[in-house]
């Protein structure tokens, strides 16, 4: 059996047959039944309990104000700020962290009487597409335990795809909410750049980080977004234009609709069977009325060069406040330069410490301009092509990931993992809404069809992603392992 | 190119990362294969670009420069590993 989405959780809270609180320890229950995926890094039962009693009382006593997402429980990765709940990015350098105020999307859940019951795991600072970097352990994918959910929010993919909670909350720097949605079989949305407030986001990349939602619906993952989306005071690259309502978009079809396939995203480098799913995928586009064109966006070669100086350069400058003064990991050495070294050396883990390294030589006297300044024009051409496109298709689709879930320890080289990125980077380069919904299967593993659009027009590509989920139905598919009970209230 | 051993060292202090002799070794011979790759922005024309830092087209945020509630002192220090009545702590900063 399917477990129930949010929406439908929705009707059964408000029918009366589950309470908030019944629905929080139900997936305090299932979260603890897939306690060896390792997915869920601390539960946050005094908050879930006061957020379910808030939300009981609305429901019962002025129920016209009781939003969509008003008693569903949920869970959010661990780099997103709550006051006074332990945050630590998967990284040691941080275990212990208490936030002392909490971040702009968290704020506005919670203002919506969502319960969240787990922080889930996730690559070191974000920076992974395994799950494999985390200081607390890896997580397993919930199709096969053996193999990577994907990262960096592989714990918020897997409690998805497990069925534990409705929904998530993740963030995407190069595509650390796409790709592990691809991997794991559910769906994963990145909001336009600077849709969302990054305010409370332990920043890894600033110029590319976007906050967004996991989900086993479109329709979710939309509401979620509605939820949390909107200018904020608190983070100055928060955008004021205003906000679509994202739902109008919703089951209007794509009868007509022009969607551009990149020449470069399917050309080579596909494993044979996310290809065969990838164009399965194109002809039921096709079939509900889209008329599908080839484009070309010939710097797309580039683009991993680019993301991996710039988004390297940026966590160099944005992780030199790890520095064991004011929060964090201290080892006491008698000299302030030798705490320096001692606690950041200590505290990151061998992923966190490359990237710095990395940024840091990009960034520093006599390679500024070869590296980290060309890379910010490569970046510019990257945007401009994607404009380009637009301008003649309404979005764009392509595979999330060259390749499906893959077994732990697999790409031990650095290179060779920074390439499971390829296909989603750009997009977060252009600073474009990407979207990844379920789409097959190869070896029995989910494969992921992307959904990208023009900056702001996050309607659109949720409403072709739509589409496509109504006309099928692999995100309706269940991974065999492990099983997990019902949400549902009965 | 080949990074050396200093030029890793150099970076490293930069960086105020205390590496070991193997971890040194490890991020060179990393460093250098990423670089390899990362060389190939010199072939993509950039003569008739301006670099993009915001995405969004965004620019200054500017707000009025007035009195607001802030986090209290004690919230503030509250994840202090070390403190000395209102301040943070450090080491010393000259031997």
């Amino acid at each position: 059996m399917t477990p129930p989405t949010a929406s439908e959780l929705a009707g059964l809270l408000r029918s009366g047959a589950t309470t908030p609180q019944d629905l929080a320890a139900r997936a305090r229950a299932d979260l603890e039944r897939i306690s060896d995926l390792n997915a869920v890094l601390r539960y946050t039962d005094s908050l879930a309990e006061r957020q379910a009693e808030r939300a009981a009382r609305t429901l019962a006593e002025v129920p016209e104000r009781a939003g969509p997402l008003c008693g569903i429980p949920f869970a959010y990765k661990d780099v997103l700020c709550v006051e006074g709940v332990e945050t630590t990015a998967g990284s040691r350098i941080l275990q212990g962290h208490r936030p002392p105020y909490t971040g702009t999307a968290l704020r506005r859940l919670l203002d919506a009487g969502a319960v969240p019951v787990a922080v889930t795991n996730c690559d070191e600072f974000a920076m992974g597409s395994s799950n494999e970097n985390s200081a607390f352990g890896p997580v397993g994918n919930p199709w096969d335990p053996g193999r990577v959910p994907g990262g960096s929010s592989g714990g918020s993919a897997a409690v998805v795809a497990a069925g534990a909670v409705p929904y998530s909350l993740g963030t995407d720097t190069g595509g650390s909410i796409r790709q592990p949605a691809s991997l794991c079989g559910v769906t994963g949305f990145k909001p336009t750049y600077g849709r969302v407030s990054r305010y409370g986001l332990i920043a890894f990349a600033s110029s590319l980080d976007q906050i967004g939602p996991f989900a086993r619906s479109v329709a979710d993952v939309a509401g979620v977004f509605s939820a949390i989306a909107g200018w904020d005071a608190m983070d100055s690259t928060s955008s004021p234009t205003p906000v679509e309502p994202v739902e109008d978009q919703l089951g209007r079809g794509i009868e007509g609709m022009r969607l551009g396939v990149p020449h470069e995203y399917v050309a080579e480098g596909l494993e044979p069977g996310v290809r065969a799913a990838i164009e399965t995928a194109f002809s039921e586009l096709e079939r509900l009325g889209a008329t599908l064109e080839e484009v070309s966006l010939p710097t797309t070669e580039a683009g991993l060069s680019t993301y991996y100086i710039i988004a390297p350069a940026e966590c160099s400058a944005n992780l030199a406040r790890m520095d064991g003064v004011r929060f964090g990991l201290h080892i006491d050495r008698p000299s302030l330069t030798d705490t320096y070294l001692e606690t950041r050396g200590n505290g990151f883990g061998p992923e966190v410490k490359r990237r710095i390294m990395l940024g840091t030589y990009a960034l520093s006297s006599g390679y500024y301009d070869a590296y980290y300044r060309k890379a910010q024009k490569v970046r510019t051409l990257i945007a401009d092509e994607f404009d380009r496109a637009f301008a003649t298709v309404d979005a764009l689709v392509c595979p999330t990931s060259p390749l499906v879930a893959f077994a732990r320890g697999a790409k031990s080289d650095p290179l060779s993992m920074y390439l499971c990125d390829v296909l989603t980077l750009p997009v977060n380069l252009a600073g474009l809404p990407g979207i990844s919904v379920p789409c097959g299967f190869s070896e029995g593993l989910p494969v992921g069809l992307q959904v990208i659009g023009p900056r702001f027009q996050d309607g659109v590509v949720l409403r072709v992603a739509h589409a496509y989920e109504r006309a099928t139905s692999w995100h309706a598919e269940q991974p065999p392992v492990p099983p997990v009970a019902s949400g549902a209230g009965s | 190119m080949t990074l050396s051993r200093d030029q890793v060292a150099h970076v490293a202090m930069l960086a105020r990362l205390g590496l070991t002799e193997e971890e040194m070794e490890l991020y060179r011979e990393q460093l250098d294969a990423i670089l390899a790759h990362v060389d190939r922005l010199q072939q993509v024309d950039t003569s008739q670009v301006v670099e993009t830092a915001q995405i969004g087209g965004l620019l200054n945020a500017w707000r009025d420069d007035e009195r607001r509630p802030c986090l209290s002192v004690e919230a503030a220090l509250a994840n202090a590993p070390k403190r000395r009545g209102n301040h943070f702590e450090v080491g010393a900063i000259q031997e």
